[in-house]
């Protein structure tokens, strides 16, 4: 998990106190459905977590949840203070947000889908620099520069008039991940970022997440690479059935887990 | 065997080969009329197919209703009523003889044939461009929202320009219909192709021979139609629809234009 050069993403410094993402009692159903059965999470400025479990268990729904591609049905989810999604009125209820609150509020989350969602009409560069512009309203050549930057770090300068259809998925999946940084977002999420990937090129996007992680971004990875929870992750939660079940350093995880269905899960996939 | 009709084939040579003043600026008229009532159709037809895909249960109803409508109903019934409908109903009319319009002077009627297939099209037009924007991956507009852009910016930028890609193969076959349906405006009394070949045949009684010619005409029109639309197709071709060759790649290129 070494790489040759740093992600370089310090905006985000690990000085100021208090969890950047606060997640309490979050609740989700789809039709009779409840995914989410009342989840619970903090996370501080640069810790990094990973989340596992069985499929179905809620992780990628609860990670949706918390950029508000998927409303909630209860509870409530802050990033760096302020709520995603939703604003309180004076009464203590949730309504949802403006679509330009909305909006803002998720310029400030990078997300990385599992089948990494490059827009295939627009070059590795125009990716990256799509957001910068029409959302932050930066100027074209800014930009273009730090896309560069974003580019080189993840390895992939070379790559930088490519379209999505002529890259790898371990490309695609580091084109990806620089667009979300390129937003300079206060946490990222990364929804099985390598699931969809050909195992060789598995380890070229676990090496960039792996220096990201090292040089403080605040990180939630719903994952199944166990080598990659125990090498970069500060704590590890298990959900099954819509809840969290345990959560813990590593260490603990995977030597002496004390639920037994964590147990059970970890026997199967390690 | 005795033929029923004796066609008079010099008729129709002289009608295809020497028409006269009168023909071209009828061409003309129709090509024209052919022309903007499409571009208005997709124009009508994108709002419509936003409005059937919008959050809001009433904005798609008000989109399902003219679209059913629309489509289960004669075209000539449309024009006939957005021509008259104000004179019959109000007593005015909305289409007088003649309007100014930026300097020029054009005819009621043409104005009214304009607006009617204009209407017609745009139902056609919302359920084509409809199909396309779901034809994009929902991950599309999942990962522009992710990085912050409103839905209608994502639309804009990210969804749009790839439903092109399955709207312009269908859109082709509508401005192949849309050329003939201009015919229907003699109704209505626009001197349209059609019009000027139902003028020669009212002072001869000769249908067969004029039909068949304006018919001729009508064919070479929608044959250089389909070879611009193969020209087209070909550009937006799969393997290369994300090339800077492709219509994709020029596409791109005059947005970049503008935004310099």
């Amino acid at each position: 998990m070494k790489a040759a050069c740093g992600i370089g993403v310090t905006e985000t410094t690990v000085t100021a106190q208090g969890p950047i993402l606060l997640a309490r009692d979050v609740r989700k159903r789809f039709g009779a459905n409840e995914v989410l059965k009342g989840v619970t999470l903090d996370v501080r400025r640069g810790e990094v977590v990973c989340v596992i479990g069985p499929s179905g268990s809620g992780k990628t729904t609860f990670l949706r949840c918390l950029n508000h591609l998927e409303r909630i049905d209860g509870g409530r989810i802050e990033v760096d203070g302020a709520l995603v999604g939703y604003r309180e009125r004076p009464d203590g209820t949730l309504v949802e947000d403006t679509a330009r609150e909305v909006a803002r509020k998720r310029a400030e989350i990078g997300f990385v889908f599992q089948r990494f969602n490059l827009w295939p009409h627009l070059t590795a560069v125009e990716n990256i620099i799509e957001a910068p512009i029409y959302v932050r309203g930066e100027r074209r050549d800014a930009a273009i520069a730090s896309a560069e930057r974003l580019l080189a770090r993840v390895g992939l300068a070379d790559k930088r008039d490519a379209y999505p259809s002529k890259l790898s998925g371990g490309q695609q999946q580091r084109v990806a991940i620089a667009r979300a940084l390129a937003m300079r977002p206060k946490l990222m999420l990364f929804d099985e970022a390598t699931s969809a990937l050909d195992p060789e090129t598995v380890g070229e996007v676990l090496a960039v997440m792996a220096e990201l992680a090292a040089e403080g971004m605040t990180m939630i990875c719903v994952t199944h690479e166990m080598g990659f929870a125990r090498e970069a992750a500060d704590r590890v939660v298990m959900m099954d059935d819509g809840l969290v079940i345990e959560e813990g350093p590593p260490e603990h995880f995977f030597t002496r887990p004390s639920n037994e269905r964590t147990r059970q899960f970890l026997s199967k996939i390690l | 065997m005795v033929p029923a009709v004796n066609v008079e084939w010099p008729i129709i040579a002289e009608r295809i080969f020497s028409p006269g003043q009168e023909f071209w600026r009828a061409l003309v008229t129709t090509v024209t009329i052919a022309i903007i009532a499409q571009l208005l159709g997709i124009v009508l037809g994108l709002v419509s197919a936003l409005a059937g895909l919008s959050r809001l249960l009433p904005v798609r109803l008000l989109s399902g209703a003219y679209v059913l409508i629309v489509r289960g109903t004669p075209l000539i019934v449309q024009i006939f009523f957005i021509f008259f409908g104000a004179n019959l109903f109000f007593g005015f009319s909305l289409f007088p003889r003649e309007v100014a319009i930026a300097g020029l002077t054009v005819s009621g009627a043409i104005l009214a044939g304009i607006v009617a297939l204009a209407f017609n099209e745009g139902a056609y037009m919302s359920e084509i461009i409809r199909a396309g924007i779901q034809a994009v991956d929902p991950g599309q507009m999942e990962a522009a929202l992710s990085v912050g852009m409103t839905r209608p910016l994502a639309m804009r930028r990210i969804v749009l320009p790839q439903a092109a890609r399955v709207i312009v193969p269908p859109l082709g076959n509508e401005f192949n219909g849309m050329i003939k349906n201009t015919s229907l405006l003699a109704f209505i009394g626009v001197y349209e192709m059609f019009f000027d070949a139902e003028v020669h045949y009212s002072t001869t009684f000769q249908p067969v021979e004029y039909f068949l010619a304006v018919a001729f005409w009508y064919l070479v029109l929608t044959t250089i139609w389909s070879v611009v639309q193969v020209q087209i197709e070909r550009r937006l071709n799969p393997a290369e629809q994300m090339e800077e060759t492709g219509v994709m790649g020029r596409v791109r290129r005059l947005q970049w234009g503008r935004a310099h």
